[in-house]
C-alpha cells in the first residue's frame, strides 16, 4: 500500500515477515512479553528474546508452560498497566481462546503477532485462517497484512489502536504463514525513534498498581451489568473504526504508507472484483493485470480489517461492481460458505443495488494458489452478472 | 508490472539451497532491487531433496504464488539429475547452473536437454579447498552471479565479508575461505 515514496533506496533492508514483526517488537519495546512458542510464529519471540539477551529492550520477558498461560500472563500485566505484546499460531491461538475473551471483555489493549496457520486435525503447519475466523468474536481487532512490510506498519499501528481511551481493545496483527512469515522480502524499517515517537508513551487510564485509585479488575457481573459491559465492547469496536483510519493516515503522512479499512487495487472503474485477505490479494494484483490487458474491468478490494467489520466503506467500494467474488481462506463448515463471504452478504443485503456475489474457498492447509487460478475467478464472473450462473460456495483448487 | 525474474534452486537437505536463496536474496536487496526467497517447506530431513527460490525484479513484487516457470535454475547435487527434473517449467532461453566437475556437454547429454544454456562448476572441490568442507552454496552463488549478472561482483564480495564477519565472529578462517570460494567459482564457472 505504498502511496508515496519518501524514503530512500538505501533504506531497503531484506527481511522476513517474522523478522520483520521482531524488528517492531524491538523499536516498541513493550514493558511485557508472555509467549510460547508454535511453529510458524516461534521465531518472532526467538529473534525478540535475542534482543533481550542483548540488552536492546527493557522487556520483562515472561516464559509460559503454555499459550493459555502466554495470555492469561499478558493480561496480569496488561491490567497492571503495562504495555504488553505476544506472538501465536494456529492450535496456540485456539488454545488462547477461552483466555482472549477475557483480554476483551476487561479491555486490556495487548498486541498479539498472529501468524495465520492451519488448524488440525489433520495436522498442518502451512497457512489458511481458519485459526484467526475460529476467534473472530472474541472482542480482538483483527488487521490482516499482505506483505512483510505491512506487518511491518500494522504492528506499529496496533499499539496506537489498541490503547486510544476510546478504543481499550486487544489487536491481532496477521500475516501468512510460511509464505509471508518466512518469506524473504524487501521491506523499509523505519528508525527507532521515529516508531518510539509514533507510538508515544503508554498512558493506561486505570491500573491494579495504582494505590491512590484501588480498583477492581474481573468482578461478578451477573444480570445487572454483563449485558452493559459487553455491549460496550461492541461500542468500543464502532469506535476503533474512526480510530483505525485516523492512525493509518498519520501513519501516511509520517512515513509515506497510508492505511485504511481496504486497498483498492483498479477499483475505479471495475465491473468485476474479487476481495480477498492477506497475501493472495497480492497474487490477485498480478491476475488483475492480466486481465486488464485482455480487456476485463477487473479490480481488486484487499481486506484489511476484517474486526471491526467496515460495513459502510464494503458498501461503497463494491458500488460499481456487476459482480463480485469473495475468496476465504477458511472454511465454516456451514455449507453455506466461508466467513468472509457470509460478512459480505450480511453487510450488502439491505442494499438496493448490489453486485452478484460468488463464494470461493481456497489455500487450505497452504494450497498454493496462483494468478492463473484467480484468473478463472474472474472469469466466471461475467456469467455470474448475466444470470447465466447462481451463486454458490465452491472449493478452488482442491480435488474432488 | 512484468513478470519477475524467477530462480529456483535444487538441492539436498543440509547443503545450503535455502541459504543460497536468501544470500543471492539479500545481495540483491542491499543494490535496491526488489525480490523475494524462500524454500519449500516440508518436513526437513537430512538428504532429501528440497527447493528454494528467488523472485527478482526493479519494481515491487506482489506475487505470493510457488514459482512455476524460473528463468534459472541451480542444482547444488548433480546426483539429483534424473531423479528430479530439474528443468520442469524451464523457458527456452533458461540457465540451468550444475554443482559438478563434469562439463556442460557431458550434462546436456546425461539429462538429454535440448534448448537452454548449461554452465557448470565444481563447487563441492572449490568449497573442500577453500573452506575445508562441501558447502557449495556460496561458490554456486558467485557462479550465478558470473552467468546473469544480477548482482555487481565487487558488491557480492563486500556483502558476503560484511555478512560472515557477523556470523563467524570467532572463526574467521571461514570468513576467508568463502570469499576464495566465491573469487575462485567466479573464475572457474564452464560455459558450453
Amino acid at each position: 500500500m505504498i502511496t508515496q515514496d519518501k524514503l530512500k533506496a538505501e533504506d531497503f533492508v531484506a527481511r522476513t515477515g517474522n523478522e520483520a514483526v521482531a524488528e517492531a517488537m524491538r523499536q516498541i519495546n513493550p514493558d511485557v512479553v508472555a509467549a510460547y512458542p508454535i511453529t510458524p510464529a516461534t521465531e518472532i519471540v526467538q529473534i525478540f528474546s535475542g534482543f533481550l539477551a542483548d540488552g536492546l529492550v527493557d522487556t520483562e520477558f515472561i516464559t509460559v508452560e503454555s499459550e493459555h498461560s502466554a495470555m492469561s500472563a499478558c493480561i496480569g500485566a496488561s491490567a497492571a498497566g503495562a504495555r504488553v505484546m505476544t506472538a501465536t499460531s494456529s492450535q496456540g491461538l485456539s488454545l488462547m481462546a477461552e483466555v482472549l475473551y477475557i483480554a476483551s471483555g476487561l479491555r486490556c489493549p495487548i498486541v498479539l503477532a498472529e501468524v495465520n496457520r492451519a488448524l488440525s486435525a489433520p495436522i498442518n503447519i502451512h497457512c489458511d485462517h481458519s485459526d484467526t475466523m475460529a476467534v473472530r468474536d472474541s472482542g480482538w481487532i483483527q488487521i490482516y497484512a499482505e506483505n512483510a512490510q505491512e506487518a511491518y506498519d500494522n504492528l506499529i499501528q496496533a499499539v496506537r489502536i489498541a490503547e486510544d481511551q476510546e478504543v481499550k481493545l486487544p489487536v491481532m496483527v496477521c500475516m501468512d504463514g510460511f509464505i509471508i512469515s518466512h518469506g524473504l522480502e524487501v521491506v523499509r524499517l523505519l528508525k527507532d525513534v521515529q516508531v518510539q515517537r509514533f507510538v508515544g508513551p503508554n498512558k493506561p487510564a486505570y491500573s491494579l498498581l495504582d494505590v491512590e485509585y484501588p480498583i477492581t479488575v474481573g468482578a461478578l457481573d451477573f444480570t445487572d451489568f454483563y449485558f452493559e459491559h459487553r455491549r460496550q465492547i461492541a461500542e468500543a469496536m464502532e469506535k476503533a473504526k474512526t480510530v483505525i483510519c485516523k492512525v493509518g493516515e498519520e501513519f501516511g503522512v509520517e512515513f509515506g504508507r497510508s492505511y485504511g479499512f481496504f486497498e483498492g487495487y483498479k477499483m475505479e472503474d471495475a465491473e468485476y472484483g474479487v476481495i480477498a485477505m492477506g497475501s493472495t490479494a497480492g497474487t490477485a494484483k498480478v491476475a488483475v493485470d492480466e486481465l486488464r490487458k485482455k480487456g476485463m474491468r477487473a479490480g481488486l478490494l484487499k481486506l484489511r480489517v476484517f474486526r471491526p467489520f467496515p460495513v459502510t466503506e464494503l458498501i461503497n467500494a463494491t458500488k460499481g461492481l456487476k459482480a463480485m467474488a469473495v475468496l476465504d481462506r477458511a472454511d465454516t463448515l456451514s455449507t453455506n460458505g466461508g466467513p468472509l463471504f457470509q460478512e459480505v452478504c450480511t453487510a450488502l443485503y439491505a442494499e438496493d443495488h448490489r453486485p452478484k456475489i460468488n463464494n470461493y474457498i481456497y489455500g487450505l492447509g497452504g494450497r498454493d494458489i496462483t494468478p492463473f487460478d484467480l484468473e478463472k475467478v474472474y472469469q466466471e464472473l461475467p456469467k455470474l452478472a448475466a444470470g447465466e450462473e447462481k451463486a454458490k460456495p465452491r472449493y478452488l483448487g482442491v480435488r474432488e | 508490472m512484468g513478470k519477475p525474474l524467477e530462480v529456483r534452486w535444487h538441492g539436498r537437505g543440509g547443503q545450503g539451497a535455502k541459504t543460497g536463496a536468501i544470500l543471492l536474496g539479500e545481495a540483491l536487496a542491499n543494490s535496491g532491487r526488489y525480490m523475494q526467497a524462500f524454500p519449500d517447506y516440508g518436513p526437513e530431513r537430512m538428504g532429501a531433496p528440497m527447493r528454494a527460490y528467488n523472485r527478482i525484479s526493479d519494481a515491487p513484487i506482489t506475487i505470493h504464488s510457488g514459482v512455476s516457470s524460473p528463468e534459472i535454475v541451480v542444482v547444488l547435487d548433480a546426483t539429483l539429475l534424473g531423479k528430479v527434473d530439474v528443468t520442469n517449467g524451464m523457458p527456452d532461453d533458461g540457465v540451468l547452473i550444475v554443482n559438478t566437475h563434469k562439463t556442460p556437454e557431458q550434462i546436456r547429454k546425461e539429462i538429454n536437454l535440448t534448448g537452454r544454456r548449461v554452465f557448470t562448476i565444481d563447487a563441492n572441490r572449490i568449497s573442500t579447498e577453500t573452506i575445508g568442507r562441501a558447502i557449495p552454496n556460496t561458490p554456486m552463488l558467485s557462479a550465478v552471479v558470473k552467468v546473469t549478472g544480477i548482482v555487481d561482483y565487487q558488491d557480492l564480495l563486500n556483502q558476503t565479508k560484511a555478512k560472515l564477519r557477523k556470523k563467524f565472529k570467532n572463526k574467521p578462517e571461514l570468513i576467508n575461505g568463502n570469499i576464495k570460494a566465491i573469487e575462485r567459482a567466479y573464475q572457474e564457472v564452464q560455459s558450453e
